[in-house]
Parts: structure tokens; C-alpha cells; sequence
């Protein structure tokens, strides 16, 4: 044997054999990027509950996600940010079981603190020349923001037109709500719309919000669902188990989403997103 | 024994290469493809991305020349700096390099705040994407122009001197046609690499049809909902790099540059 190969062989010794007989398991979870905070917190408390268990993440636009489950991505677990794109999944016979609703969310107009455009009614959102930045309109919170402002238009005090007002000012149609996020808080948009849990108390420091009123708002349902390709079934629904538990529930809260059923008012999630 | 590992090798790579350009051109038949590009959200995309990379290219081909010309002729302090720094966009990921844009000419930003005396703002308008696809296509153009300034025998640019030729006349009677293929190659490479750009212009300049979505963007916002459509967009995109680099392969051998270059 050469002495290359012979190197290489005794480098690959620790790697073939293992020196923890019990192999260190994965779950992957590809969840819609308003779930950033509140999921990382689940997972995070799922690994303590599990040990040797890794949890990651992709975090993306629902209908990046969807794509790349469907064109095969190693998934174990689906969160979409509406019924759309896991029906999409559904659809393509990949989804083992019921995806079951575990969170809502409620939209938010935010605005930079500096308010270059002097924003302070949503009203206002239709003044010519304000730069508004939005999620695309595959884009879960894209199409969310679309239907509200639709909802807006020829409310009281809006006009008729409202919606069409807004959406000439739209100077970019961002791939998910943290992009649009980002727009805002960096104050190069005028404002945007987003959901309320993509406020976090570190974003909430450099904009200002706009409540949408409910009536007129469209609230983001979550399906959730394990995936057929799953290499990791039972932390998969373990997983879906913590986050619909009363726990899990209440860190999605605490991070400014709505419980799956009830009020659309989060009493709790006001109080942590001043 | 090692001739054909070498030659297994080297055929992974032709497939690695090749086998995806090949199966994105074998999804879609040619009527297709008729079809699709009359839409109006690719034919925008298309103007879009032609418009703009052809103007990152004048820039970039305008602001490069003195500059290839500078580090080529002479010796001053900070060149390697220069060096640096010009080379940096090839190596920065574009994605990085539209955050570093936004924080330079953003509306926050250093020049940004600047610009906007003059009601000039780049975020979200088609001047950042062009902004944005100069910043990363110029490293290309600068690097093959001081090649070809390189390669022109000094003995001209003293013969016009000589002729008490303006240093200005000689730059651009001497110097330039006989570096014309390296620096049309280099203005072709450019362009290219700003028909490509992603990352630094959504980044930067945002995502609107007809505005700032160019081809690139173009491609990756229909995968996310209509994934024929991004696969149309992409096989345009793929020919027309291609016609780009097929053109800069047969273009030198046919330019005057090459036959009036004396032998040495």
C-alpha cells in the first residue's frame, strides 16, 4: 500500500468507528421566517428534553420552503406561514398525517423611528411618493398584506382606491418578511408590512408600528406537519408535540403570535413589544 | 493507471459542468420558449437586465481605463492598496457587497446622505442596480485592460513621444488600439458578470418588476411560483452568456489591434 493511502485510511479510522455507539440524531425543521425567534427558543428547550438530539433550522419565505421540500430537501418537519404552500406539499403526497394549525399572526405596518415620511396613520401609507416595501406576493405575508389592504380600501376615512394608492408605492417586492424587515429598520424603506412577532424587542428599538386595525387585518394561520421523507419521525412529532403543548404555546406568545384558536388580540405579546 | 483516473477526473468535471446546462436547454422545447419570452414580466426583466449591465459596463470601462493605465505605467504609494481594493468585489460575496453598498449610498448612509442634497437616491431604483452590478463586474474589466496595457511594447508609446505626441493623443491613438483585444475582452467579461448579478442588487436595490428585477431576479422569484417560467428566463440567460463568451473566443483574432502589433 502506499504511504498516502495508508494515510488516509488511518485518518479515516475515528470516522468509521465511532467512539459513542448511540449516533447523534438530527431534525431538520423548515419553518417560515416569522418563526426565527419563537422556534429557535422550542428547539432549543426540545435538545434539553433530548439529549444527543440536534435540532436545525431553515428559516425562509414559506414558498422557498415548499420548493425545496418538494424538489426533495432533507425535511423532517414543515411550518408554513399559510394554508397555501403546505397544501402545496399536500398536494404532492408529502406530508405524513394532518398538518395541524398551531399559531395565527397578526399583521402590523411598521415604520422606521427616524420617520423620514412622517408616517403616522395608515392613511398615510397612500401619500404619493412614500417608498413602501412589501413582501412578493408569493410570499405568505405578501399576500396577507394585499388582502388586508384591500380590507382597507374604502373603509372609513380611506378611499376607495386605497389599496392601488399603496401599491403604486411600492418601490420592492422582498422573498420574505425578515428582508422586508431589514428594509425598514436600516430606514431605507418608508414603511412595510410584516407581522406583529417579526417586531423582537431588537428590531422594535429602530421602528415605530401601525396597528391594523382587526376588522381589516388578515390574520397568518400556521399549519404544521411531518414529512414523509422524514429521516426522524419520532423527534418530528415530538417537536410538533412541544410547540402545540401549552408550553410551546406560550413562547410562541411571548413572542407575538397568536394562540392557534381564540382572540385576535394578543393580551400577552403587547406587553413584551413595546 | 494514473492517465485514466486523470481522464475520469476530468470527465466528472465535463459532467459536473455540463450535464445541467444540458438538461435546463432539454426541458424546454423551442415553441416554448417563443411562447414564454412575448410575456411581459420576462420581456421586462430581459430590457431591464440588457439596459442596465450595458450601462455598468460603460461606467465600469470609463472610470477603469485611467485607472489600468495608473497602475500600469507608474510606481506611487498605496498601489498595492490599490490592488487590493480593486480586486476585492471578484472575491466579496455580492451579498456582502450590497449590505457594504447600502451602508455606503443607502439613504442613511455616508454618501448616501450626500446624494440625497442633490434628490439623488440608489436604493431601489434601476441607477442602483446599476450601481450595484459596476461595483462587481469592474475588477473584470480593470484586470484583463492593465493585461492588455502590459503586453503593448513600450517602444510604441516612445516612438509617439518621440513624435511629440500629447501623452493624452498617444493614450489613445497608441495605447488603446493596440490593447483593444484584452480591454473589449475585458468589457465583455464585465458585462457578462453584471448580467449575472444577484446578490448585491436585491440586496441593494430592492426587487420591482420593470425597475430593479433583472433577469437574475427574475429567474429566482418565478422558481418560487412558477417554475417553467424560471426555467425559460434561465435558458435566455444562459444563451445569451453564452453568445457573450463564444464572441469574446472569436473577436481577437479579427481585430486590427492584433495585425498592426509588430513582431518582437
Amino acid at each position: 500500500m502506499n504511504r498516502f493511502v495508508r494515510h488516509l485510511v488511518l485518518a479515516g479510522i475515528p470516522v468509521l468507528t465511532p467512539v459513542v455507539p448511540a449516533p447523534s440524531a438530527t431534525l431538520n425543521v423548515y419553518a417560515a421566517a416569522s418563526l426565527t425567534e419563537a422556534f429557535q427558543e422550542l428547539g432549543l428547550s426540545l435538545q434539553q428534553s433530548h439529549p444527543g438530539l440536534t435540532v436545525r433550522f431553515n428559516f425562509a419565505g414559506s414558498q422557498q420552503l415548499a420548493l425545496q421540500i418538494e424538489h426533495g430537501a432533507p425535511a423532517d418537519v414543515f411550518a408554513s406561514a399559510d394554508q397555501r404552500w403546505m397544501s402545496s406539499v399536500v398536494e404532492k403526497g408529502q406530508v405524513d398525517g394532518e398538518p395541524a394549525v398551531f399559531a395565527r399572526n397578526r399583521l402590523v405596518a411598521i415604520v422606521p423611528r427616524t420617520n423620514p415620511a412622517r408616517i403616522g396613520r395608515l392613511e398615510d401609507l397612500a401619500r404619493r411618493g412614500t417608498k413602501i416595501v412589501l413582501a412578493a406576493e408569493a410570499v405568505p405575508v405578501g399576500k396577507y398584506s394585499r388582502e388586508a389592504l384591500g380590507k382597507l380600501a374604502g373603509a372609513e376615512g380611506y378611499p376607495e382606491d386605497y389599496h392601488h394608492r399603496v401599491l403604486a408605492n411600492v418601490v420592492s417586492q422582498e422573498e420574505n418578511v425578515k428582508s422586508v424587515v431589514a428594509k425598514v429598520q436600516l430606514g431605507e424603506a418608508d414603511a412595510g408590512i410584516v407581522y406583529r412577532s417579526d417586531v423582537t424587542p431588537s428590531v422594535a428599538r429602530y421602528v415605530k408600528v401601525l396597528e391594523i386595525p382587526d376588522p381589516y387585518n388578515s390574520i397568518a394561520t400556521y399549519p404544521i406537519a411531518v414529512l414523509k421523507s422524514a429521516g426522524n419521525a419520532q423527534a418530528a412529532r415530538d417537536f410538533i408535540a412541544l410547540v402545540t403543548s401549552p408550553q410551546g404555546q406560550a413562547v410562541l406568545q411571548r413572542h407575538g403570535l397568536l394562540p392557534a384558536a381564540g382572540a385576535a388580540t394578543p393580551a400577552a405579546a403587547e406587553g413584551t413589544h413595546p | 493507471m494514473l492517465r485514466i483516473v486523470a481522464i475520469a477526473l476530468g470527465a466528472a468535471l465535463v459532467l459536473l459542468l455540463g450535464l445541467p446546462l444540458l438538461s435546463l436547454v432539454l426541458r424546454v422545447s423551442p415553441g416554448e420558449l417563443l411562447d414564454r419570452v412575448r410575456q411581459p414580466l420576462i420581456l421586462e426583466a430581459l430590457r431591464l437586465s440588457l439596459v442596465t449591465s450595458l450601462a455598468a459596463t460603460v461606467t465600469v470601462v470609463a472610470l477603469g481605463l485611467p485607472v489600468a493605465y495608473a497602475l500600469n505605467m507608474a510606481d506611487f504609494r498605496g498601489k498595492h492598496a490599490l490592488e487590493v481594493l480593486i480586486d476585492l468585489p471578484m472575491v466579496l460575496p455580492p451579498t456582502v457587497a450590497g449590505v457594504a453598498l447600502l451602508t455606503a449610498f443607502g439613504r442613511t448612509g455616508l454618501a448616501g446622505q450626500a446624494l440625497a442634497l442633490f434628490g439623488v437616491s440608489l436604493p431601489f431604483t434601476t441607477l442602483g442596480v446599476i450601481v450595484a452590478q459596476a461595483f462587481v463586474a469592474a475588477p473584470f474589466f480593470v484586470g484583463a485592460a492593465r493585461a492588455g496595457f502590459a503586453e503593448v511594447d513600450r517602444k510604441y508609446l516612445d516612438a509617439a513621444a518621440s513624435l511629440r505626441a500629447a501623452p493624452g493623443t498617444a493614450f489613445l491613438r497608441v495605447l488603446v488600439p493596440l490593447a483593444a483585444p484584452s480591454l473589449l475582452a475585458g468589457a465583455a467579461m464585465s458585462w457578462a458578470r453584471a448580467l449575472g448579478e444577484f446578490g448585491a442588487t436585491i440586496t441593494f436595490a430592492g426587487n420591482m418588476p420593470g425597475v430593479t428585477q433583472t433577469m437574475p431576479l427574475a429567474v429566482y422569484l418565478a422558481l418560487q411560483s412558477d417554475v417553467e417560467a424560471a426555467i425559460v428566463l434561465s435558458v435566455l440567460l444562459l444563451a445569451v452568456s453564452l453568445t457573450v463568451l463564444v464572441c469574446i473566443r472569436l473577436a481577437p483574432s479579427r481585430l486590427p489591434g492584433r495585425a498592426r502589433r509588430a513582431p518582437r
